[in-house]
């Protein structure tokens, strides 16, 4: 029974410092350790199931008229009814949410692009450029949003791209705010004074040195943009401002919209699509944040 | 800096950033697809070449761009927003018409929203791990998830549909009659539910926020003097907390409205309330270009006019900001 105590070696010591987790091991547990976080994960994974491998269960045209119209859901065999059509509320659920998803992902990639550009030149190189690249975010803060990007759609045709486009163009101030901070805060630091010294370029040290670090907050805020472009997205076919040849969440709710006062479903349904889905992402957010953030858990 | 004169800087960089909108707007209507000349027509049910040539030297279409931008901005200085040829009326009195009930809607809903979200986020804040915390957290996934039209039917099927106890959208109802008390009443009824819609948003956020905030402060060293000074509760929390956390709420509030008016559209929409987002979507829908311009540059200039009051408030709360 009587274990030696003092039997620790040099070798020991080397191996406990060698079982410091890689620091995504780390992240990943600390995400994994947030159940409110594992939670959004999970409904996430299971929207894209259902939208992506559900039409292979469920191969039904959205866009053919399969019944009369506001089939109740359940009632006369269709899961989730019939919409202003008579097409088949499920299947549109499906194929819309693939839209949904894409023009999302597609817009808050471009809203990325831009603000993490701006920004990260904005807080390296200071001075002049700073001001200019801040008073042209300023710019785009003060065209109000929504209606900015319903001008440029309805200027340029409601097409898959232009609707992309013009989230895109018109969100990406947040992401340049954040990239600027974290830019001003990290080019003081040593190790980029070092890779300095190492006589480094300005694009090796923007691109290979500071951005890799200045991706936490970065990419908590573009995982918020993917849920906010599928709003914003939603809103503008709520307002008609949508390809009408594309079947997406909002364009259900905008073609339904006229009936609600008899069949308050064929809006609620996709509503709540769009809302769980952005709820998901959210909480995958709060769990980045908490993860990739730890100094802030606190506030 | 004194503060006339950076409210002076403030006001002269806004309206640089003005000048600026206009200039981008009237860049992407001359650059779009598609002939205004075309489309007047079209509104006219359609037209030959000789009046669409008419057309085009009415409105001084057929001049090179540069001549068309300065003519525009320099009546936009005379306060003249161009004519809308869809309405038939000027664009600035259209504007001016349609202006106060957004106004209406907009600071009702943000009032409501900051006032009490404030007053959440405080009673969340004197117990972190209470049962107002939790509703805070509930309430702002809610409020960054939900579709703001979503919330604005869902509400129209419960309070219109199921439960009639409001009207299902409009500002007035023209066969309620009497005195202004009465007027008065019934454009509040109108109001309620829009007003709660564009609310909820924004309640959301305030609330968290200043749950946040006030959090922080409460760790402060002064509140502990407070508290060991023997001030009741009821001292401590609104009078030194309070005061001392609004700031992060004032400049949120501030930056948010852009986001503010953009909602106001959706919900303008959906409770058919005859403001300027409305306005706009008609006028986007029939392409009338002088009406959607003259909405952006105003929608802008709102913006820039409260980002400037933010500024103001902010220093008036808290005398520490100097000017930078």
């Amino acid at each position: 029974m009587s274990e030696p105590f003092n039997n620790t070696t040099a070798n020991d010591v080397a191996e406990a410092q060698i079982k410091v987790s890689h620091p995504l091991a780390e992240m990943a547990s600390m995400f994994f350790r947030n159940y409110a976080a594992v939670a959004g994960l999970i409904l996430l994974i299971v929207i894209i199931l259902f939208v992506f491998v559900g039409p292979y269960f469920h191969p039904v045209d959205p866009f053919e008229m399969v019944w009369a119209p506001f089939s109740r859901p359940m009632e006369e065999g269709f899961v989730l009814g019939t919409d202003y059509l008579g097409r088949d509320m499920l299947a549109a659920m499906m194929v819309g949410g693939q839209v949904s998803m894409a023009i999302g992902l597609a817009a808050a990639l471009i809203s990325l692009f831009i603000g993490v550009t701006v920004g990260a030149f904005a807080g390296y190189y200071g001075g002049v450029v700073e001001e200019i690249l801040m008073r042209f975010t300023e710019f785009f803060q003060v065209l109000p949003t929504l209606l900015f990007s319903m001008v440029i759609v309805a200027l340029f045709g409601a097409s898959l791209l232009t609707v992309t486009l013009a989230i895109g163009v018109v969100s990406w101030t947040a992401v340049a705010r954040v990239t600027r901070s974290e830019f001003l805060r990290i080019r003081e630091l040593e190790y980029v004074a070092a890779a300095r010294s190492g006589s480094a370029s300005d694009w090796y040290l923007i691109f290979k040195v500071i951005l890799p670090n200045a991706l936490p907050p970065i990419i908590v805020q573009a995982n918020l943009m993917v849920g906010s472009a599928i709003l914003f997205e939603a809103a503008l076919s709520f307002l008609g401002l949508s390809d009408p040849n594309v079947m997406s969440w909002g364009q259900v709710i905008g073609s339904n919209r006229p009936y609600i006062l008899d069949s308050g479903f064929t809006v609620a349904i996709p509503g709540f699509a769009i809302f769980l889905t952005v709820l998901a992402i959210s909480l995958i957010g709060d769990g980045l944040n908490d993860a990739l953030n730890p100094k802030l858990r606190q506030r | 800096m004194s503060l006339t004169q950076t409210i002076a800087k403030r006001i002269g960089w806004g309206l640089l950033l003005l000048i600026g909108v206009l200039i981008l707007n009237f860049t992407l209507i001359s650059i779009a697809p598609g002939d205004i000349a075309d489309s007047i027509a079209g509104d006219m049910g359609g037209a030959d070449a000789t009046v669409i040539e008419e057309i085009r030297e009415r409105y001084g279409l057929n001049e090179p761009f540069y001549v068309q931008l300065w003519r525009y901005v320099s009546g936009v200085a005379r306060l003249d927003l161009g004519f809308s040829y869809f309405y038939n009326t000027p664009v600035t009195e259209l504007i001016l018409e349609k202006l106060p009930a957004t106004l209406l809607l907009v600071f009702s809903s943000q009032i409501l929203a900051i006032v009490l979200g404030t007053l959440l986020g405080v009673l969340a804040a004197k117990k972190p791990n209470g049962i107002v915390s939790l509703l805070v957290t509930f309430l702002s996934l809610f409020g960054f998830a939900a579709p703001v039209f979503w919330s604005g039917i869902l509400l129209i099927i419960a309070f219109v549909s199921i439960f009639p106890l409001f009207p299902v959208g409009g500002m007035t109802d023209v066969t309620v009659e009497g005195g202004f008390f009465v007027q008065l009443l019934d454009l509040l009824h109108h109001l309620f539910l829009p007003m709660i819609t564009l609310a909820s948003i924004y309640l959301a956020l305030y609330s968290r926020l200043a749950r946040a905030s006030m959090l922080e402060v409460l760790g402060a060293d002064y509140i502990r003097t407070a508290r060991a000074k023997g001030l009741p509760q009821r001292m401590v929390l609104y009078k030194h907390a309070l005061k001392n956390a609004l700031g992060p709420l004032v400049t949120v509030a501030g930056l948010q409205f852009s986001a503010v008016m953009s909602g106001a559209v959706v919900v303008e929409t959906v409770f058919s309330w005859p403001g300027l987002g409305t306005l706009a979507l008609q006028s986007i829908l029939a392409r009338d270009t002088p009406t959607i311009m003259g909405i952006l540059f105003f929608s802008s200039f709102v913006v820039i006019v409260v980002n400037i009051l933010t500024d103001i408030t902010l220093r008036m709360i808290d005398p520490r900001i100097k000017a930078s």
